[in-house]
């Protein structure tokens, strides 16, 4: 490996450790950069007149592929580019506004070898503004065994998300 | 392939309903193929530094060449808003709206979203996707209103037919007000 990037393997994470956590000042630009990007056309997530008056809604707000962009970079800040993802489930509990400072945090839940020999972790991320919880995200990362494993070669039987 | 099979309560279904749950529905292409300068603006939109999609000696390295960020596997099947032709939006996850239309449910919110994911997606990549009803679940009245759950898969597959990750999808129509 010559990539002079962060990389986190398997026998370094232990269950109960935290993430870095990432705070950020979301803007309109934020929420409607995230829904370009993700070809997500929906007024909602563009038009503060279709969001207040149609939705209900004190604004637009961000919609889930950008939030789940926005899981996937916090993970792989922490695990280096080695991380790979084999699966995430979120739930929304509330809305991302502009204005709103969104904080991203993580705990390790589990962490297991599967029967192929593959390493992962279970990282509960939190996405909170103000203290107030707005989505969590339980995903599952592999993280290289060793100097000589690289998750991103497993294919087939050998990758079980 | 997916873990909310809870819900599911065919008793009260419309057989049209309940013959298309598990079948294969909506098998397409996505319009264009997997490209560069869309992984560049999803990584910027989240200001992603993953060495992976912007430095090709990294990828070279680590997965054997350039791939697209795993969790932006359902916008490649995102339609255009428009296209010489087409007359009406295109809808993405169309199951779903045919559920809204079927029970009459105006109103629909997605509770739930889990991807696994499997064959990295790469650049110059056309990928096909499906879709199939899982579940469907009895009148459940939530403070939204009273309608129904169902459980929608996506399955996206590359042009070697590789499994490249499925999306499930738990969705709640519902009529506003009715307690």
């Amino acid at each position: 490996m010559t990539a002079t990037t962060t990389k986190v393997e398997f026998g370094d994470v232990h269950v109960g450790d935290t993430l870095p956590e990432l705070a950020y000042p979301v803007t309109a630009t934020t929420i409607v950069l995230g829904a370009l990007a993700a070809r997500d056309w929906r007024p909602m997530h563009h038009d503060y007149d279709f969001a207040v008056n149609r939705n209900g809604t004190k604004d637009i707000f961000m919609n889930t592929p950008n939030q789940a962009a926005w899981f996937e970079r916090f993970l792989t800040d922490w695990s280096g580019p080695t991380g790979r993802l084999g699966r995430m489930k979120f739930r929304m509990k509330g809305s991302v506004f502009p204005g709103d400072t969104m904080v991203l945090s993580g705990t390790v839940e589990n962490v297991e070898t599967d029967d192929t020999g593959c390493g992962w972790a279970t990282v509960l991320v939190r996405l909170t503004v103000d203290g107030d919880l707005k989505t969590d995200c339980t995903a599952r990362i592999a993280l290289p065994t060793n100097d000589d494993d690289n998750p991103w070669t497993r294919r087939g039987d050998q990758w079980k998300p | 392939m997916t873990d909310v099979s809870d819900v599911s309560d065919v008793s009260d279904l419309p057989p049209e309903v309940e013959k298309l749950i598990g079948e294969v529905q909506y098998e397409e292409a996505g319009e264009f193929p997997v490209e560069q300068g869309y992984i560049y603006t999803t990584c910027s939109s989240v200001e992603n530094g993953n060495p992976l999609f912007w430095d090709e000696s990294v990828a070279d390295e680590i997965t054997n060449g350039p791939i697209a960020p795993p969790t932006m596997i359902s916008v490649w099947f995102r339609p255009h808003q428009w296209s010489p032709g087409r007359t009406e939006p295109a809808v993405p996850l169309q199951v779903h709206f045919d559920m809204k239309r079927i029970f009459e449910l105006p109103e629909a919110v997605m509770t739930d979203n889990t991807i696994i994911f499997h064959e990295p997606v790469r650049p110059g990549d056309r990928l096909r996707t499906r879709q199939i009803l899982r579940s469907v679940s009895g009148p459940k009245t939530t403070k939204l209103g009273t309608g129904r759950f169902w459980v929608i898969d996506v399955e996206y597959l590359n042009q070697k037919d590789e499994l490249v990750g499925i999306e499930t999808y738990t969705g709640f129509g519902y009529k506003r007000g009715e307690k």
